[in-house]
């Protein structure tokens, strides 16, 4: 391997320093990572996944199955990169993978040893007992063994973002094709973004050499795109994947790899382009062959050693062969002569086209016709070749196999939204189906492969764009074709090139070459011709016989045999074996490719890093971020705060205890014995306006509102259509035709929605406007004996006395010149008033109370203790409000009474919902001194085993100071909930068992006397 | 990605919107006592491949519940109007 001292489109004035496995070596810019690797003589670039093989680089593109990489250390550190797709940049350190301790010493090669053993399903076959949980253990060390590149466990210090690109015509891949398209459609007049996931435009022209016509032709057509306003040439940037409304996933690599990322610039950008037409020109893949030992290093696909030579200017052998089944190898195999190599061809065909023999004897250029190569000979690196020839087996020496079995068009994206590829037998290949409206395609991924052709279809595909996106100017937007001759216009390349001929370059081969691809592996009990492995997925390590094993043991379609095999199933997808193993298959079966079809295609085309699919959103950009008015003096007070649903509140105060264990209990007591002051704006509110608001609210509610008095607040309780409750709150007339309603802070979306369902879809005739002013309202609660003082102590103006302000009273007034508003509700128990007021003002008032209350006791309370509170006063809430409960269930079928007409009542009627053994809501009292109850506990009879779902479950528990003891909420069978009961209430996760009685959920003033009056 | 062009706002992104099923079945009167029609209504489904009928709401813009008539094969989307309309 050397580095030539012409061709490429490297820059030889600027040496770029990388490291491989530690090894400083130089490369040049416009080196990709694997073409340095070569021009440094590296060989090996990796070992295999299953079998631990030497591995060479393989392919010159995204397909490459064998020399992946991990870049970057720390959190930067990228594992399963192919080398070839890596831009080669200034201080890149690189690493190979699934070796141990290096590359060329494996240990674990002793693998290939074994390999008899190791075929497809080995683990599943030899794992398997002796119990059902074995395979879990085994599993460890398997995939210890087995494996690719190691992720970096550091945070990724890098940024990542997320955009959103609009385009009349957006054009996949810049090769001739793409190129000629973006051009007609840019100067038709349509916006046009041109997508290329190589660092460098050109495609396939790419491989041709820069001083032909096909580098004049791209150089020329990349002036005419840049001058153009109205297209966007985007390289470095792969399409990923096609989405409903052609909308195109795209990945954007930006600057170097290597070196930190300037503060603020984004490594990677995921791109969101919405088009209004899409143009495919993704180009193709050339196919392996399958011979013994075909995965050596030295092997390597005909169209990647011209890349190399013509792109890069690295010769990658000096004595070259070339197998081929079709025309196109005698490009590569003439360009490596011209630049030095001997080259022999291998032609598997009988009859090669004359004019083609007449070239390779021009060119120097030995051809084999009738010759199938069989196996590659040489451990670390291949040494020379074994052909089979009609006369006998020729051994010829060489260092380089370049193989080609025809191509595959890239139809990957066409076909990501369930457009099925179809097969044509003349190229032997699957093209695009019927792609969707405003989709086109163009070039060699419909399987053309002559540049003029290719040429001329990605100009019809650009117009066809246009027109389609834009009807109107179509008209007058007709792109002329570049006249031939003048300015190496498309025309002339394709017919001067040796590579490209009019005849297709992949005519099918003759029986007898297909034929003996198979027999070199002995498929289907063949004749071998040659020990050695031959493989088909190079990257998943699956061979020819592996095919046939699963053949053998039933996994036929090709889903099984994908998914038996793993064939296909490594990161690189299968770009090189999905076909031979279709068709080796398909010869297995005795059918035709086509009826065996392909598996399916979904994005991504290539690995996109989900640092990439994540952008922004992650830590405190992961959601909106909402915090109540009152936040800052909650934070500034040293509350704990907790991430509930979207908001921030307060946990606990530190000043009330050292935990939250210690800090809740005082909260609690400091509200039953003084007062507390909870800040409850997170609360969903929603003003229900108009004639027909009572009667919305009597459809709604489960209890009727139509005859609640003004200034009068209700509970109430709705269902879902299903008879399930969906939530709960306090409805307050605030005026004839204006209620004002409070949800649960985890439902207030969800009811909101429901609400406008309702009216928009089942009552338009209702006279009812409902809007969402959960964000205009502060709200705080005050609670405990000492309530009424303080309120009045901080509203003077105001009449807070029982007449006034009755239990379920409202009192509205102003503050600070908003509207305030006071409803006396307890959720705790307590004598308690509910305070809402203009969300500007809320901090404010929040204070103004907390300064009145302090000399009566006031304190404030957290959520901990909030939820305590309740569960002492046996009120439902979140975890017994679960979307599995009905009315019955949570003791509160009395407030429909004997009504109808609300939603959810027929189907709350359920027969089911009656069943006795269904859970209702009961009280439970731990009776252990010293032990506790725990929510998600299972309650059992003492009698019974404890085993399976028991009778029901703990819902909410918490340690009540009034009663000295821990008490909860649980969902209990009805033939067990019997008051008195002794039941165990089973924890599994920490392995405790605890008695606990029933009793009634109401623990404290079960006549409500704390709060009236 | 879905695009939906909403009466009111104009075309917007699938992920503004609240998808809540299908919009072919007709709901009871609220005081229709008539169990087997709420069962109807609630739990019984056509899946139909093609055209299908159904309701989404523009939560992140107008709030309005629209009728968006999609093929459920290819995701075009036929027709999309307010509820309000569609239904009166």
């Amino acid at each position: 391997m050397k580095r030539l001292n012409k061709l490429g489109r490297i820059d030889r004035s600027q040496p770029v320093a990388f490291t491989f496995d530690g090894k400083a070596m130089t490369g040049f810019r416009g080196d990709s990572l694997a073409s340095a690797m070569l021009a440094n003589g590296v060989k090996i670039a990796g070992r295999s996944f299953k079998y631990h093989r030497p591995r060479g680089i393989y392919s010159a593109g995204p397909e490459e199955p064998n020399a992946l990489v991990t870049l970057g250390t720390g959190g930067r550190r990228e594992p399963n990169l192919p080398a070839t797709t890596v831009e080669l940049a200034d201080g890149l350190v690189a690493e190979s993978q699934n070796r141990w301790p290096s590359l060329k010493f494996d240990l674990q090669s002793i693998n290939s040893w074994f390999s008899p053993f190791l075929a497809a399903g080995f683990y599943y076959k030899t794992f398997m007992g002796p119990t059902r949980r074995s395979w879990m253990f085994y599993e460890h060390f398997i995939r210890k063994a087995a494996g690719l590149g190691r992720a970096g466990e550091q945070p990724d210090p890098d940024r990542y973002e997320v955009r959103h690109l609009f385009a009349d015509v957006a054009v996949v891949g810049a090769g001739p094709a793409g190129l000629a398209a973006a051009l007609a459609a840019a100067e038709a007049g349509a916006n046009v973004v041109l997508v290329e996931q190589d660092f460098m435009a050109g495609g396939y022209l790419l491989s041709e050499t820069q001083d032909g016509e096909a580098g004049a032709w791209l150089a020329g057509m990349l002036v005419r795109l840049a001058g153009m306003a109205n297209v966007s040439l985007m390289t470095r940037t792969s399409a990923f994947g096609t989405y409903d409304g052609n909308v195109l996933g795209l990945l954007e690599r930006h600057g170097s790899r290597s070196a930190d990322p300037k503060q603020g610039e984004a490594r990677q950008t995921l791109g969101l382009l919405r088009a209004k037409s899409i143009v495919y020109c993704t180009g193709s893949i050339e196919r392996p062959l399958t011979f013994a030992n075909n995965d050596r290093p030295g092997v390597m696909l005909a169209s990647a050693a011209r890349i190399y030579l013509n792109r890069y200017g690295v010769l990658v052998g000096k004595r070259v062969l070339v197998a081929a089944d079709n025309d196109s190898a005698y490009s590569a195999a003439f360009d490596l002569a011209a630049a030095g190599a001997q080259v022999t061809i291998a032609d598997s065909r009988t009859q090669p086209a004359p004019q083609l023999l007449e070239q390779a004897r021009r060119a120097g250029v030995a051809v084999r016709t009738k010759s199938t190569i069989a196996k590659a000979i040489g451990g670390q690196s291949v040494r020379a070749v074994l052909l089979v020839e009609p006369s006998g087996r020729v051994t010829l020496e060489s260092d380089l196999v370049a193989v080609s079995g025809g191509w595959s068009p890239t139809v990957h994206l066409t076909s990501h939204l369930g457009s099925k590829p179809v097969y044509r037998q003349d190229i032997r290949a699957f093209v695009p189906g019927k792609v969707g409206a405003g989709q086109f395609v163009a070039g060699a991924v419909t399987g053309s492969f002559i540049l003029g052709t290719v040429i001329d279809e990605g100009h019809r595909a650009g117009n066809e764009a246009f027109m389609f996106c834009d009807a109107t100017r179509s008209s007058r937007a007709r792109v002329q074709r570049d006249p031939p001759k003048t300015d190496a216009g498309p025309g002339v390349v394709g017919d001067e090139n040796p590579g490209l001929r009019e005849e297709s370059p992949l005519s099918p081969p003759p029986e007898d070459a297909r034929l003996s691809m198979q027999v070199s592996d002995g498929v289907g009990g063949k004749m071998t011709l040659a020990k050695g492995k031959a493989f088909v997925d190079l990257q998943m390590d699956v061979t020819v016989s592996d095919i046939a094993l699963a053949h053998q043991e039933g996994y036929r379609s090709v889903e099984h045999l994908k998914r038996y095999t793993t064939l296909g199933m490594g990161t690189d997808q299968g770009k090189t074996s999905n076909f031979y193993a279709l068709s080796a298959m398909a010869g297995l079966r005795g059918m035709a490719i086509p009826d065996v079809g392909t598996t399916t295609f979904r994005p991504p085309f290539t690995p996109v890093a989900v640092g990439a699919l994540a952008g922004l959103s992650h830590g405190q950009h992961y959601k909106p971020f909402r915090r109540t008015p009152i936040h800052d003096w909650h934070v500034s007070n040293d509350a704990e705060m907790l991430e509930t649903g979207l908001w921030m509140r307060p946990w606990f105060y530190h000043a009330s205890g050292h935990d939250v264990n210690e800090a809740y209990v005082a909260e609690m007591r400091n509200a039953r014995e003084a007062a507390g002051l909870m800040d409850i704006s997170t609360l969903g509110k929603i003003a229900v306006q108009g004639p027909d608001a009572a009667e919305f609210l009597d459809r709604v509610y489960v209890n009727g509102f139509a005859k609640l008095p003004v200034g009068r607040a209700r509970y109430g309780v709705m269902l879902r259509d299903d008879g399930i409750v969906f939530d709960d709150g306090t409805t307050t007339r605030v005026g004839d035709q204006h209620f004002f309603m409070t949800t649960s802070t985890a439902r207030a979306a969800d009811v909101m929605s429901r609400l406008e369902f309702l009216l928009d879809t089942a009552w338009p005739d209702l006279r009812v406007s409902v809007s969402s002013v959960s964000d205009e309202w502060a709200a705080m609660s005050v609670a405990g004996p000492k309530s009424r003082d303080i309120l009045a102590a901080a509203f003077p103006d105001l009449d807070v006395s029982n007449d006034a302000l009755p239990h379920m009273g409202l009192l509205e007034g102003r503050y600070r010149d908003k509207p305030l508003r006071i409803i006396r509700l307890s959720f705790s128990g307590e004598r308690a008033y509910e305070i809402y007021t203009g969300a500007s003002v809320g901090k404010e008032a929040w204070c103004r109370l907390m300064e009145a209350g302090t000399p009566f006791g006031l304190k404030p309370y957290g959520l901990e203790a909030l939820g305590a509170l309740r569960v002492e006063k046996g009120h439902v809430a979140g975890p017994e409000i679960d979307g599995r409960t009905t009315l019955d269930d949570l003791g509160l079928r009395r407030m429909a009474g004997k009504r109808s007409g609300f939603v959810g009542e027929v189907l709350g009627r359920r027969e089911a919902f009656s069943d006795p053994e269904r859970p209702r809501l009961v009280g439970l009292r731990c009776v252990e001194d010293g032990k506790r109850l725990r929510g998600g506990a299972i309650l059992f009879r003492p009698s019974e085993p404890v085993q399976g779902h028991g009778l029901g479950r703990i819902t909410s528990t918490t340690y009540s100071p009034t009663l000295d003891a821990w008490v909860g909420l649980g969902l209990l069978a009805s033939s067990a909930a019997q008051e008195g009961a002794e039941l165990i209430a089973h924890y599994p996760l920490k392995g405790e068992a605890v008695r606990a009685r029933v009793v009634s959920p109401t623990f404290l003033d079960p006549k409500g006397e704390w709060f009236h009056g | 990605m879905l695009q939906i062009k909403c009466p009111c706002c104009g075309p917007r992104d699938h992920d503004e919107f609240l998808y809540a099923g299908d919009a072919s079945v007709s709901r009871p009167a609220h005081n229709d006592a008539d169990f087997e029609r709420w069962y109807r209504y609630v739990f019984v489904r056509e899946n139909p491949a093609g055209a299908h009928r159904e309701y989404w709401q523009h939560v992140m813009g107008c709030r309005q519940w629209l009728i968006v008539e999609r093929n459920t094969v290819n995701h075009t989307i036929l027709s999309v109007n307010f509820s309000r309309e569609a239904l009166a």
